[in-house]
Parts: C-alpha cells; sequence; structure tokens
C-alpha cells in the first residue's frame, strides 16, 4: 500500500540575525509513521519544528499539508490544520486540573461542562493506553503524568501530525517505554508523528524512518531499519566519531569526602535532603542517578557550602600524609596548636613538637619543606560557606547545573569569568587580569572552545563552548573534588565526549569525581559507581560495570520501601 | 476558515527580533539620528504651540539657536552650564555603583538633600567660630557621613530582611524633606521660615572663578569612580553581584557586605554632591536644594548605560536641554510647562532609540529581499 503523505516542506530556510538556522529543508512526513528527526544541538532541530507549529515563520520555503500550500503565522493556525507540538518545556497552569489545562483556551461554543470534559479526556487516555485521572492537579503530578497531559491536549484539539520534542529527556527508563507504546499505538491510529532527538539508541527503538539535520541542512532521511548507529553518528556529527568512553579502573581509591547523616531543609522548611550518607573515593567517579529533581542539585549545593545543611557532617581528606606542612591556608599559631597535638613528624618520622623554639625559627624550620603531616588532613566542611571552605585550602571544584546563571557571568567574558575564582588574589584592591587572561587562552586553545576571543561576553558563545570555559576553569583550580552537575546537559556529542575525557582524566590523577547525570547509559560507562536517589534519599548505590538500567530505573522510582520494610 | 484563506500566501506585516549584535558604530548612527528626528519633532511641536514661532514660520531658526544660547551665549550662562552638569553628574556617578549592582536607588533626591542639611548645619552652629578651612572639613564629613547613613538605612533592611529597594530609598526622599522643613522651623522660627545665605563656608574661589573647583572635583571623580568599577577587586563583586546573586553565593562573596558596602559608597557620594550645593553655591538650605535632580540622575545614568565617562556626555546633554528650555520660556514668553514638553519629546527619542539598538524591526518582504541580497 502506498503510504500517504501528510506533511512537506519545501525549501525551508530560517535566518537569525546572521545566523543560518534552517538552509533548504525539505522534508516529507507520512500519515502513519513516526519520524525521528535527529541532530545534535543547534542544529536546528527545534527552529524546524517551530516552524511548523507555528512559532516561527520561515523566511523562505513552503509547508504543504496533504499536498496543499499552506500559511502557518500562529500556534492557532497549527491546530486548525491538525498539528500539535509538545514542548520541551511544560506549558501547564500548576494550579488547574488535567482536563481544565486541556480545555483551556480552547474557543468552543457551549457551556463549560467539566464532566463531559474529564469523560471525553478519558476517553482519549483509555484509546491511547494512557494513565491519567483527568480530575488530578498538576501540581500533585510527576513529570511523566504532566507529559502525558501534554499530550492529550494536542491529541484533544485533534492533532493528527504530533511533534515531540525531546521527549524523553526527563523520563525513567520504564516510562520511556511506556511513552514508547503510546506513541506505537497512535502510528496505528494514523497520526503522524514526528520525535526530536539525540539520543541514538531511541531512534533506532521508535522511529520508521530518521531525517538527519546538521548545521540547519538536512543531510539525509533514512529507514530506520537500514541503518546503525555508528552511521548515523557519522552523519551527525559530519565525520567518524568513536562512541567509546574508556574507563579505567580505579587506582588507589582512597575516601576523600564522607558524607554523613545529612539532612536539609529549603526556605519553605521541606526537607530536600533525608540521611544522606555516602563516600566518594579520590581517582573514582561516582555517578549520581535520579530523577530531576529528586535532590541532586541540593546534595551538590549543600556539599559545596552554598545550602547550609542543618546536621550531619561533610568530611573532607585532605591529602596530605607525608607532605611538608606550608603556611599558605594556616597560620603560625594554627601551626604550633595542630604540632602540640602530634600532627607532625620530620623526614626521619620523628616527632615534630616545636617545643622551647622561638616563631622565627618554627617559620624557618616550616618554610624548609622539612616538617610533615602524619596523617591526612580531616576537615569537616558543613556550616562553611565557599568562601571559608577555600580559605582552609580545600580544592573543591563544582560544576554546577545552572551555567549561566550560576557558574558564571553571561555578560562577562572569559578572562573575567576565569576570575571567578581567583580575582582575590594579590594587588591590594586592584585586579590582577593578566593571569585570568593567560588562562582563558589557554582554555581556549586546549579545550578548542569555538570563540571570536578572550573579550567575548560568555553568553555569546554556544551551549557546549559555554560548558568548555567552565569545566576548564574548576579544572584549572586543580580540585581534589570534582563535582559536576548535568555538565553535558545540552551539549553537542564531540563537547560531550570531550567533558567525558576530561572527567576521567581528573580520576586518573586521583581527584574524587562526582557526577550528576540524566542519560543513563553515560552514566553505565562512565562512572564506577552509581548512587541513585529519590525523593531526597539515597535507594541505592550499584556497580557501574555490572548493574542495569532497569535496576537503576527501579531504584530512581523506589520511595518509601525502606521505611516500610522498617516497619514491619 | 474564511480568515485563514484571506491569510493565504501573506506574511505578517511586521515582526521584530532581537539583535545578536550591533557594531559600535551602527548604534551611535541609530542614536544620532534619533536625536535628529527629536529635534525635528520639537520644531514641529514649536510650530503648533508657540505663538511667536507660528506667527513667523521664518522665527523656526532662532527658535533652535536659543537652545544653544541658554547654555553658550555668554561666559556666567557656560559656567553655570559647567557648574550644574557637574552636580548633576556627581549625583549620577553616587547611583551609578548601585545600580551596576542592579539596586534600584531612588533616593538620591533624598541622600543628596540630607547631604546639602547637614553641611549647612554645621555652617549654622560653627560658622564663623572657627576657622573656615576647618569649617570647611566639617561641612564636608557631615555632608557624607548622613548622605552615607542615608543609604545604608535601605542598603541594611533589603540584605537582611529583603525589602523593596526601589520603595524604601523612594520613601526616604520625603523624610529628608520633612527634616529640612522641620530645621528650617527651628532655624528661622519667625516668619518665613527661609534661610538667608550663610556667610560662612563657602568653597575657595580659584582664578577669579567661583565655578572651577566643583567641576575639578567632579571630573576627579569621574576618573576614580571609573577605576573603582572597571580595576578594582571591589568593582568586580558589584557586577559579579548585580548580574547574579547566585554567582556571587557560588564563588563566595557575601552579597550581604557588597551590597551595605556599595550603599554606603553611594550614599557617601550623594553627600558629596550635596556639599558641593551647600558649599559650592547655595549655602543655604530648603526642601528644594536638590530640585528633582536626584530623579534626573537616573535617567542620566541609565543614559549613559552606568559607564562614567559615556555619564559625561549625557549629563552634559541633559544640562543643555534644561537651559536651553529655560531660555526659550524666557525669549518666546512661553509657560514653563510647554518646556517640558520640549524637553520629554527629545528624551523620547533617545530612550526610544534604545529599543532600534536592542531590536531589528522587518517589514513584509524584507527576508526575500535579504534571500536576493545573500545570493548576489
Amino acid at each position: 500500500m502506498e503510504k500517504q503523505i501528510a506533511l512537506q516542506l519545501r525549501g525551508i530556510t530560517k535566518r537569525f540575525g546572521p545566523v543560518l538556522a534552517n538552509k533548504h529543508v525539505d522534508l516529507d512526513v507520512y500519515r502513519g509513521e513516526i519520524l525521528a528527526v535527529l541532530g545534535e544541538n543547534g542544529c536546528g532541530k527545534t527552529t524546524l519544528m517551530n516552524m511548523i507549529s507555528g512559532i516561527y515563520y520561515p523566511d523562505e520555503g513552503q509547508i504543504l499539508i496533504d499536498g496543499k500550500e499552506v500559511v502557518i503565522r500562529s500556534p492557532k493556525d497549527a491546530f486548525d490544520h491538525r498539528i500539535g507540538m509538545i514542548h520541551q518545556h511544560f506549558k501547564l497552569v500548576d494550579l488547574f486540573s488535567a482536563a481544565e489545562n486541556i480545555v483551556l483556551g480552547l474557543e468552543k461554543k457551549g457551556r463549560y461542562n467539566l464532566k463531559e470534559i474529564n469523560a471525553e479526556v478519558a476517553k482519549i487516555a483509555e484509546r491511547y493506553g494512557f494513565h491519567l485521572d483527568p480530575a488530578k492537579k498538576i501540581y500533585d503530578m510527576s513529570v511523566s503524568e504532566k507529559q502525558t497531559v501534554e499530550i492529550i491536549k494536542v491529541l484533544y484539539r485533534g492533532a493528527d501530525i504530533l511533534i515531540l520534542d525531546e521527549p524523553t529527556a526527563v523520563l525513567t527508563p520504564q516510562e520511556i517505554t511506556r511513552l514508547f507504546d503510546v506513541l506505537r499505538r497512535m502510528k496505528e491510529d494514523g497520526k503522524s508523528i514526528i520525535i526530536i532527538t539525540h539520543k541514538l539508541n531511541e531512534v533506532l527503538e521508535v522511529s520508521d524512518r530518521v531525517a538527519i539535520l546538521r548545521r540547519g541542512e538536512h543531510i539525509a532521511t533514512v529507514n530506520t531499519d537500514e541503518t546503525n548507529e555508528a552511521e548515523l553518528t557519522e552523519m551527525m556529527v559530519g565525520r567518524k566519531i568513536s562512541l567509546n568512553i574508556s574507563r579505567s579502573a580505579p587506582v588507589n581509591a582512597v575516601p576523600r569526602l564522607e558524607v554523613k547523616d545529612l539532612n536539609l531543609f529549603d526556605k519553605e522548611g521541606i526537607q530536600v535532603l533525608k540521611d544522606i550518607t555516602f563516600t566518594a573515593n579520590g581517582g573514582e567517579i561516582l555517578g549520581i542517578a535520579g530523577i530531576a529533581g529528586s535532590g541532586q542539585r541540593q546534595l551538590l549545593e549543600a556539599i559545596a557550602g552554598l545550602q547550609p545543611a542543618a546536621d550531619g557532617s561533610v568530611l573532607f581528606y585532605n591529602p596530605k600524609k607525608d607532605r611538608p606542612v606550608t603556611f599558605y591556608h594556616k597560620s603560625l599559631k594554627k601551626v604550633k596548636e595542630m604540632a602540640a597535638q602530634g600532627a607532625f613528624h620530620d623526614r626521619n618520622l620523628n616527632d615534630v613538637s616545636f617545643r622551647g623554639m622561638r616563631d622565627k625559627a618554627i617559620r624557618k624550620w616550616v618554610e624548609s619543606g622539612d616538617v610533615l603531616f602524619r596523617e591526612d588532613e580531616e576537615m569537616n566542611l558543613r556550616g562553611k560557606d565557599p568562601l571559608e571552605i577555600r580559605q582552609l585550602g580545600i580544592h573543591l571544584s563544582f560544576v554546577p547545573e545552572d551555567r549561566l546563571g550560576m557558574g558564571l557571568v553571561g555578560s562577562m567574558d572569559i578572562t573575567d569569568n576565569m576570575m571567578l575564582r581567583s580575582y582575590r588574589k594579590g594587588h591590594a584592591g586592584f585586579l590582577d587580569r593578566k593571569k585570568p587572561k593567560e588562562q582563558a587562552e589557554e582554555i581556549i586553545r586546549e579545550l578548542q572552545v569555538v570563540t571570536p576571543g578572550v573579550s567575548t561576553p560568555v553568553r555569546r558563545l554556544s551551549g557546549g563552548n559555554v560548558q568548555k570555559v567552565l569545566v576548564g576553569r574548576e579544572i584549572a583550580y586543580a580540585p581534589k573534588v570534582l563535582m559536576a552537575a548535568y555538565p553535558v546537559r545540552g551539549l553537542d556529542i564531540g563537547a560531550s565526549y570531550t567533558i567525558y575525557r576530561l572527567l576521567n582524566r581528573q580520576k586518573e590523577s586521583g581527584v574524587a569525581v562526582m557526577f550528576v547525570g540524566e542519560d543513563l547509559d553515560v552514566l553505565l560507562e562512565l562512572c564506577d559507581r552509581i548512587m541513585v536517589m529519590n525523593g531526597g534519599r539515597i535507594t541505592g548505590f550499584v556497580d557501574a560495570r555490572t548493574t542495569t538500567k532497569e535496576e537503576i530505573g527501579l531504584l530512581m522510582v523506589r520511595t518509601e520501601q525502606r521505611e516500610e520494610e522498617a516497619h514491619e | 476558515m474564511s480568515n485563514l484563506a484571506r491569510a493565504e500566501g501573506r506574511e505578517p506585516l511586521i515582526h521584530l527580533s532581537k539583535r545578536a549584535g550591533i557594531s559600535r558604530g551602527k548604534a551611535w548612527s541609530i542614536r544620532i539620528i534619533a536625536v535628529l528626528l527629536g529635534i525635528l519633532v520639537c520644531g514641529i511641536a514649536a510650530f503648533l504651540l508657540i505663538e511667536k514661532v507660528q506667527n513667523n514660520p521664518e522665527k523656526i531658526g532662532e527658535f533652535y539657536g536659543t537652545f544653544i544660547k541658554g547654555s553658550f551665549s555668554t561666559s556666567r550662562k557656560f559656567w553655570k552650564f559647567l557648574k550644574n552638569t557637574a552636580v548633576l553628574l556627581c549625583i549620577s556617578l553616587a547611583l551609578t555603583p548601585a545600580f551596576r549592582m542592579r539596586f534600584w536607588n531612588t533616593g538620591g533626591e533624598g541622600q543628596t538633600l540630607v547631604g546639602v542639611l547637614s553641611a549647612i548645619a554645621v555652617n549654622f552652629y560653627l560658622g564663623g567660630k572657627i576657622p573656615e578651612g576647618i569649617l570647611l572639613i566639617l561641612m564636608l564629613l557631615a555632608a557624607l557621613a548622613a548622605g552615607a547613613l542615608w543609604g545604608v538605612i535601605p542598603a541594611i533592611f533589603r540584605a537582611k530582611w529583603g525589602t523593596n529597594e526601589t520603595l524604601f530609598t523612594l520613601m526616604m526622599n520625603y523624610i529628608a524633606t520633612y527634616l529640612v522643613s522641620y530645621f528650617l522651623v527651628i532655624w528661622v522660627p519667625s516668619g518665613s521660615s527661609t534661610l538667608g545665605k550663610l556667610k560662612n563656608g563657602r568653597l575657595p574661589i580659584i582664578a577669579d572663578n567661583e565655578n572651577i573647583l566643583i567641576v575639578l572635583i567632579v571630573v576627579a571623580l569621574t576618573a576614580a569612580l571609573y577605576i573603582y568599577l572597571q580595576y578594582t577587586k571591589h568593582g568586580y563583586e558589584i557586577s559579579v553581584v548585580g548580574e547574579s546573586v547566585r554567582t556571587a553565593r557560588y564563588i563566595g562573596i557575601n552579597e550581604r557586605k557588597v551590597i551595605i558596602r556599595t550603599m554606603i559608597l553611594s550614599g557617601m557620594l550623594c553627600g558629596l554632591a550635596g556639599y558641593l550645593i551647600a558649599a559650592g553655591s547655595d549655602q543655604t538650605v530648603t526642601t528644594n536644594s536638590v530640585g528633582g535632580q536626584g530623579f534626573t540622575g537616573i535617567m542620566v545614568a541609565w543614559l549613559g548605560k552606568f559607564n562614567p565617562l559615556a555619564m559625561l556626555l549625557t549629563s552634559a546633554l541633559i544640562q543643555l536641554l534644561n537651559q536651553g528650555a529655560m531660555q526659550i520660556s524666557k525669549d518666546f514668553g512661553v509657560n514653563s510647562s510647554l518646556t517640558s514638553v520640549i524637553i520629554g519629546i527629545i528624551l523620547f527619542f533617545i530612550i526610544g532609540s534604545e529599543f532600534f539598538i536592542n531590536y531589528e524591526v522587518h517589514f513584509r518582504g524584507h527576508a526575500k529581499k535579504a534571500a536576493r541580497r545573500a545570493i548576489k
């Protein structure tokens, strides 16, 4: 049977100022198929879809529906042509129920009958196999349920062509499977489904055909069962790329950071971290998995001193054993105190007590580098702010999730952003921009940051380059602990693998790396151990080399199980 | 569907897009065009509203000439122009560190006024009793301290309890005004409650000119503030806090400390402006001593993009307009509200030009033209 073409794009071009987001894109979508639109970040996937759904207007080209040229100037026009888009960021009113959100903004004649609407919504849900209670309020819903509401909203409006922008990014493996089942059922019902993604395994699993975009151009459309990951990647990136993360066995893994019984409450007094206990080892990558908002961000921020924990401890073991004592972060008084407690020894392992010595002589001895620590220093970071942690000489680096809102200042240039960590050094009240500038140039060179120069505001850089600047700065600080929250979110494949390599290199040089990730495939390949969180608790630890995605998925949704066990 | 059918084949008439960036030359040419347009529209307004111009259309040239005449026709007017620009610039400079920190200090008026009041109070009680030099220094210290106090109170409340600084600083203006009324009643118990010019506490006259010192002080302040904001650790911290409090916390900047410190500075510089008014020209205080410059200063700072060097130009422009408008009201015998309208028109165009610097406007058919150009 000949398949019917539902949607055709002919020569679609879109510019944003000097940037060409889409260049003469031709694309066909058939009835009853799932078409995956694959491409790296910034390749113009979302822009293209936004033109179909009426958010942007193409500069050139035609859109044809059922063979007839149409003009789509607004999302309403798109709905009139039975096109619906499910965005990455949900657009729902929290205080309304599912059904209320679904009918919101519809200009239907007649009375507003919620009962009838509920019944209709339930009917659609049943038809495609969704699980949804139409009367449930949005604020009570999980991310996956909210997504369901968005999809039904589009179906309720009678869409035949559905566009889903990165729908799996926020779901657990089990939820993804369920979503794919629904999509297949819709396909059988004759709907056309366009799914935007950059995850290859999902493309191969669910789609019938794959359209690959690269730098705004349509490279090819291939049948899914005639292709493979390597070929798709090559088309997507434009060159062959190795998708293996070389993971070495941890060498000399010693405890570096030990978190014990940590509890944290947010401003409203709601507990966001409950009894967190774990150890991060130097020379190891500890992955942290969980549904978005399970407390990962709060955990890292609590360790970094950004959120004051209610109780518990965060112990940092400074690797000082047999290393010389210095005055960098300690006063003479503090050194004398520690010596009195027997914390130091000399090159011949004899105790150093400084008893009866004059300050000048002590200073000289310490500066000669012959006074050594007996043990690693143990420091409690809880209750200290980032500056105090720094002043203790603890090299703790943190790549936060919110790059331009927390890690960097968007309007400042690369040099000034390098300075964020180091501006306090030297020159009395004045800034020294020379060293940060050298550092900026080095990072640009080594990490191949694409930028017009060191004086370009980082906001102007692409996501991948912004991240290279941030990670580069945090690594330049020679950390002992490196925490990274979603460091590859929004990055293209090339940039992602650069970041993985950097994290691996840190691990190999003995740094305790903590990696909060959302892509389970990456967590499994990159990490040594994975800690899973849900609802502010740790629900389990797994060995990344032996576990499966399903096992992690189950831990990600495990809730009060431990408590239930305790009650029994 | 009929609606749609009509829409068939048409793209929207106008659409706006944010510019990715704009060259400095292009930005300035937009600004200059805006000023020219503003002047043109002013002419039209003059034609419609000023009888003298209406009756003799050839007088329109004279109308424009009067703008310049207001500031440059005599040496006295020119020095008045320089001095008033300096005082206005001083207040704008004072507001700048706060604005860079995104702390919307709308209390420049009050902070300056308490500066004037304290300086005059010192002068009132001690003038003639102690040597003039010491009196001047004490007046300065009093003005700085009062300004700093007026600035730091809202800052403390903002830092500790998160109060809205815009409202708070605004309210402090009224307190300052009533405080002045109160002291005037005490100092001049009978009659008009107007304090006559005091004999002492006048800034030294250099080279036969009473204004030079004020101008020099403010020029030095401009340079110093530029360096402070651009090249010192404090200035850097102000920028970071202004851009993102979360980034500031992330790198261990105590944003409360920075807010309080910066508002002390901001208030203190307002106090300095108050001192310049008190010791430099007025030698008395009224509730209107600052005359709204605390608010005009906000505009000067915004137009100058919080860059002290650019603010040299914007403060001069505003002052030029003010004096020009006053001259027009005198020479053409029109109500002073009319001159406010004229100033308003020009400012409208200048501020409006920022929109065209940030956004690009496309008309229908633009895309096709652009495509053709691209092909060529």
